[in-house]
């Protein structure tokens, strides 16, 4: 009887746990449809901030995120794949390796204002690039490196050694058996990580702050050393410094909800793109 | 003709002492088997043709290995080339996530020496040698992973078939695999000595005495007897070659 019970209340509390998860999401993002939607419209997407940001709508912040999030996984995407192959297959295994992982992982537990700071430092100033397109993506590249490190490692370490085995069997180098087998097999789960960093990337606000980042810019970027508006920032910026609060509001909110599709577009078709890999090929 | 012939051929991983002085002479487009009980060395042997064992860090060998007239432990080796005319096939299937033909191919592929229609014409060869082509060849563009275990198997024949090897090593390529593919893969190695000389590692008694001309069996390391198989299945020199037939151990 009281085993019957304790495993009944155990079941609830699983119950109420989701409920509690899935409930706070699906208030969140009923909330921000709410107050967001009743400024959603095409020119709200696709025309530039009016009238001391009071009016109009987000273009020049949307394709700044856009060209941020791009050149950032342009930059970190290479730079992580390759730091993942050298870890699996040219590192002598042990405490190097396990010290350059311990070091990728406290790089990834870092506060995004902190690498706000270092790119200001580094990429603004001692590099000169001033603030900047350039600055900013690769302030948000450093910020996504370990996770693409990360991902890459544990998709690549998953390849069966067989296959390995098998190329080297037919006579193929390390290199070659790494470029031709090992990647190719990896990249379906590399790939996905890919997407979601990139939605990820597209939504962070502190590391563009100091280094890209600009409170309004009715210009498109024409460079890479342009400043740029950004979603995330210009959410920011509304709703801190704006002096109309009740004409900025609802454009942040507007603003917020157009970030939130985005990366849930981002997020989803990561999830698409998986299914079809995977059902595409199948071992 | 002698293909393969080891000469007091000693291995260690670490101080594990694999093989124990190993002579054998292998005969050439002739199947020879080795068998023996599980851990006795026979995979071990089989990877020193290849110089599979490379891999490992601990390894240490010492004799000489011939392979025709070449000494594959020499240090200025090439192991392409050598890996290339010794193809081996190993005991899981394991075709690489691409394409039948692209698997095919790869081997070739990797010299970067053939032309297309080359490469093309090859493929469709070893297919043929390998007895899929009839199956394969309206979707040769489709994922290896589709076929079936022995086929698969089969297009790993085919695949070593591609590199034109001399010989082939074969580490229990029917132990996972139902009992008519490994039919098929029995008869197949048959028709295929007219074009290689195989080796075949092999834990079933009943396969080594059903294809090979020679029988190598392998105990603690050391190569206990060797001997024509009909010979050996029949009037054992050995006891523990005898016991170990019998099923007394294994």
């Amino acid at each position: 009887m009281r085993r019957k019970l304790n495993a009944k209340l155990g079941i609830l509390s699983l119950y109420v746990a989701i409920a509690i998860s899935i409930g706070f999401l699906l208030i969140f993002i009923f909330s921000i449809f709410y107050k967001g939607s009743s400024v959603l419209s095409w020119s709200f997407l696709f025309s530039a901030p009016r009238a001391a940001m009071t009016e109009g709508g987000i273009w020049p912040a949307l394709v700044g995120t856009f060209w941020l999030s791009f050149l950032a996984v342009l930059i970190s995407v290479p730079v992580g794949i390759l730091s993942a192959v050298y870890l699996n297959c040219y590192a002598q295994k042990g405490n190097w390796v396990s010290l350059v992982k311990i070091c990728v992982n406290t790089l990834a537990g870092i506060p995004s204002i902190i690498f706000g700071l270092f790119g200001m430092a580094l990429f603004v100033n001692l590099m000169g690039f001033q603030v900047s397109l350039l600055s900013g993506a690769l302030t948000l590249a450093v910020v996504s490196l370990p996770i693409v490190i990360n991902a890459s490692y544990e998709a690549i370490s998953s390849v069966s050694g067989d296959f390995m085995e098998a190329s080297y069997a037919l006579g193929a180098s390390k290199r070659q058996s790494i470029l031709r087998i090992m990647i190719p097999t990896a990249m379906p789960n590399i790939l996905t990580s890919v997407i979601l960093v990139t939605g990820r990337v597209a939504g962070e606000t502190a590391p563009i702050m100091f280094t890209a980042a600009t409170f309004f810019n009715r210009q498109l970027p024409r460079s890479v050393f342009d400043e740029v508006m950004a979603l995330p920032y210009h959410i920011f910026a509304l709703m801190t410094e704006g002096t109309h609060a009740d004409q900025q509001v609802p454009i942040a909110y507007g603003s917020a909800l157009v970030l939130l599709l985005l990366v849930l577009l981002i997020s989803g078709s990561a999830l698409i793109l998986r299914y079809q890999l995977r059902k595409k090929r199948q071992w | 003709m002698v293909k393969i012939k080891t000469s007091n051929l000693n291995l260690h991983f670490g101080q594990n002492h694999v093989l124990k002085n190993v002579n054998l002479e292998i005969e050439e487009k002739k199947i020879t088997a080795i068998i023996g009980p599980s851990g006795c060395g026979k995979s071990t042997l089989l990877r020193t043709f290849n110089r599979m064992n490379d891999f490992k860090d601990d390894m240490k060998i010492s004799g000489s290995i011939m392979v025709g007239d070449q000494d594959i432990y020499l240090d200025k080796i090439d192991l392409s080339h050598l890996r290339a005319k010794v193809g081996m096939v190993f005991q899981k299937p394991n075709p690489f996530p691409k394409s039948i033909y692209k698997n095919v191919s790869y081997g070739l592929d990797i010299q970067g020496k053939f032309s297309k229609s080359e490469i093309q014409a090859k493929v469709e060869e070893s297919l043929c040698a390998a007895w899929l082509w009839e199956e394969v060849k309206d979707r040769l563009h489709s994922p290896a992973m589709s076929l079936s275990g022995g086929q698969q198997q089969r297009l790993c024949i085919a695949r070593a078939l591609a590199n034109s090897p001399e010989v082939l090593l074969l580490d229990e390529p029917t132990s996972a695999l139902d009992p008519q593919s490994t039919a098929r893969i029995e008869e197949l190695c048959v028709a295929l000595k007219q074009r290689v000389s195989i080796l075949i590692v092999t834990h079933n008694i009943a396969q080594a005495g059903r294809i090979s001309d020679y029988t190598a069996f392998m105990y603690l390391g050391e190569v206990v007897e060797y001997a024509d198989t009909s010979q050996m299945f029949t009037v054992p020199k050995d006891k523990r070659t005898e016991a170990y037939l019998n099923g007394v151990f294994g």
